[in-house]
């Protein structure tokens, strides 16, 4: 996929425009999807114009924890997709473990605002620009963020409210 | 439970019920908010009333960012908005509804600014049935995997056995035999009735046609039976499996493809009856809780919802998974984007999906129910008597499973509620390295300030029940 488009498929039409105007940005292939990677500064931009291209249905966002790997501990990714063209692109964006950083999707989609907490909330991953980043599936008072990988299962004791003279 | 409080002799004072030891004084303990104890924001001590209604972060202040505001208004997309726009009497107040309202259909909550009966603003707030599955999805083999996914929106279990299967056929590359195609087939149209039996009914239901729970879960019974009697469970099935099907349909399955293809569509045409032209039932939903095609796509909003918009959007059109394209069937779509026409798309896609599986049933091929692939097909039950390989294969299958090469792979499903899609990360385990559930109902949820802003505290209830959202599926 890293080669020329085919331009004859409103899909490929969509894949050439973006990538022409973001040269920087690699676009691949996984199980038949495309895929594209950029750089965290890159992301705003490119969903922007994936937005323009007719990428216009905001499906998911995510995080992944790969601990280990050498371009950057975690992984966000976003999938869009463009109806007419029957596409769905994913973007992919490393974010390194020691700064948990990334611009905000929400002003682009405001479907990414669940999403964005989701992530933050699961993974601290934080986003900049988000109106509300606050915890969304845990409790607010909640201490880490359980779907890292160095936090183990059943690492966390369940606390239940003592009831003062039970016996 | 040791002492029983002696109610004979009175000698004991039985608390008064809401009233808590008084509260201790002198300023904030702040280690004790770290101990569940429940506050009211703003307050200073447990002590004071309302304590036991903590808001904390999720507090919908009285003066928001523009951004927030925006967005628990419901103006991100668009701006057509002039009933938002209207000065407010002054006289507003911020409610709960949920997470124990009956009509939330689980435990959604929902925080709300009303001017006497109107909304100004809502904000849902979601989390209550967290239980971190995709966290233990990672500490399960990809065997174990479907019993955790069809959890996960227990309205259509088959759907997420099947998106999950998928998605881990996709990593493998695994051709999964054209009758356990089939057979997935039939069993997901046939929950996705079952599930818009479900929708619907209670639909009526919220809006006070009460005979409408009643008929709904007639039928569904009725489908209910199959699933038992194909899968041994009426819910949470774990039949669909990476590989094909836990087993081939039993003796007499067709007798009960057409004991319901003879009971469901006459019920369905009793709904229609009681509620297509009925006057109280359109007055509460045309023209409520409208979600624009626009603003659709901006939240990811899918499934109903967005066909009743008017987009003609369906995976099993664009995206076409176990040669469901093999098949005849229309896509409904409506237009006004209310709540009556998703009422109405649900009725005809229950109808489309029984021609599905009409069609599936007549034409089942013959075959195996599984793949032939033994490194994820256990052997024969009655090989494990004759074959000690057979034996062993089949004990290191169910304890250590089967290994899938490194990869990542997107894989959706068109469900009752939208697409729900699984992410799945391998780094050649035999377990998932992440796999996270796209659910539908999580996007559905968050448009629902869209759909609420400017309508009425009681229209609530009617938008909420169309959207139809399943709390399980949303908070995972």
């Amino acid at each position: 996929m890293s080669g020329p488009f085919d331009a004859t498929t409103p899909a490929g039409t969509v894949l050439a425009g973006l990538a022409a105007r973001f040269p920087e940005a690699s676009f691949v292939e996984s199980q038949g999807d495309p895929v594209v990677r950029v750089a965290r500064a890159g992301l705003v931009p490119l969903a922007a114009a994936a937005r323009e291209a007719g990428l216009d249905t905001f499906i998911d966002l995510c995080a992944v924890d790969y601990l280990d790997r050498p371009e950057g501990r975690f992984e966000v990714v976003v999938h869009l997709l463009a109806m007419e063209a029957r596409l769905r692109l994913r973007i992919l964006v490393a974010v390194p473990g020691d700064d948990p950083r990334l611009p905000s999707l929400t002003g682009v989609f405001p479907g990414a605002n669940f999403y964005e907490r989701e992530a933050y909330d699961l993974f601290g991953v934080r986003f900049d620009g988000h109106p509300d980043l606050t915890r969304i599936l845990l409790p607010d008072e909640w201490e880490g963020h359980p779907l890292r990988k160095d936090h183990p299962v059943g690492s966390v004791p369940v606390q239940f409210k003592a009831v003062e003279g039970a016996a | 439970m040791s002492n029983p409080p002696d109610i004979v002799t009175g000698e004991t004072e039985a608390p008064a019920l809401g009233m808590p030891p008084a509260a201790p004084a002198g300023p904030v303990d702040e280690s004790r908010r770290r101990t569940h104890e429940v506050w009211l924001s703003g307050t200073e001590s447990p002590g004071d009333v309302g304590r036991f209604t903590s808001e904390g972060a999720q507090e919908m202040l009285a003066d928001e960012a523009p951004r927030v505001l925006a967005g628990q208004r419901g103006s991100l997309v668009g701006d057509d908005y002039t009933a938002a726009a209207a000065p407010a009497s002054g006289d507003t107040q911020i409610i709960n509804m949920g997470p124990q309202h009956p009509a939330t259909h689980g435990v959604l909550r929902l925080q709300m600014e009303l001017d006497g009966e109107a909304i100004l603003r809502a904000k849902p707030i979601i989390g209550y049935l967290h239980t971190g599955m995709e966290k233990t999805a990672e500490a399960l083999t990809y065997v174990q995997g479907a019993t955790n996914v069809t959890r996960m929106d227990y309205l259509s279990p088959f759907f997420n056995e099947l998106c999950f299967s998928l998605a881990v056929e996709r990593l493998l590359g695994l051709e999964v035999p054209p009758r356990a195609q089939a057979i997935r087939l039939l069993m997901t149209e046939l929950n996705r009735v079952a599930s818009h039996l479900l929708s619907v009914a209670t639909q009526g239901m919220d809006i006070g046609a009460l005979s409408m729970v009643i008929y709904g879960w007639r039928e569904r019974e009725a489908l209910l039976g199959f699933f038992e009697k194909v899968t041994g469970l009426r819910m949470n099935h774990d039949y669909i499996r990476p590989g094909g099907v836990a087993a081939d349909l039993p003796d007499g399955w067709e007798d009960g493809i057409a004991g319901i293809l003879a009971k469901v569509p006459p019920g369905i045409a009793d709904y229609q009856d009681l509620l297509d032209d009925n006057p109280i039932f359109k007055e509460r939903t045309v023209g409520v809780g409208v979600i624009t095609a626009a603003e659709c796509r901006a939240f990811g909003v899918t499934g109903p919802i967005l066909r009743a918009a008017g987009v003609p959007w369906d995976l099993r059109r664009a995206f076409p998974y176990s040669g469901i394209e093999r098949y005849a069937f229309d896509v409904p779509v409506g237009s006004g984007g209310d709540v009556y026409d998703r009422y109405r798309v649900r009725i005809e896609e229950m109808k489309q999906s029984l021609h599905l599986v009409e069609q599936v049933a007549a034409a089942m091929p013959a075959g195996d129910y599984r793949s032939d692939d033994l490194k994820v097909t256990p052997p024969p039950r009655a090989r494990l008597d004759q074959s000690m390989e057979a034996l062993i294969h089949h004990f290191k299958l169910f304890t250590e499973g089967f290994k899938v090469p490194p990869g990542e792979v997107y894989q959706a499903v068109e469900s009752p509620r939208g697409e729900l899609g699984m992410y799945l990360v391998s780094r050649g385990g035999a377990k998932p390295w992440r796999l996270h559930v796209r659910g539908p109902s999580f996007a559905n949820v968050q448009a629902l300030p869209v759909m609420l802003a400017d309508s009425l505290v009681a229209d609530t209830v009617a938008t909420v029940a169309s959207v139809d959202p399943v709390l399980g599926d949303v908070d995972r």
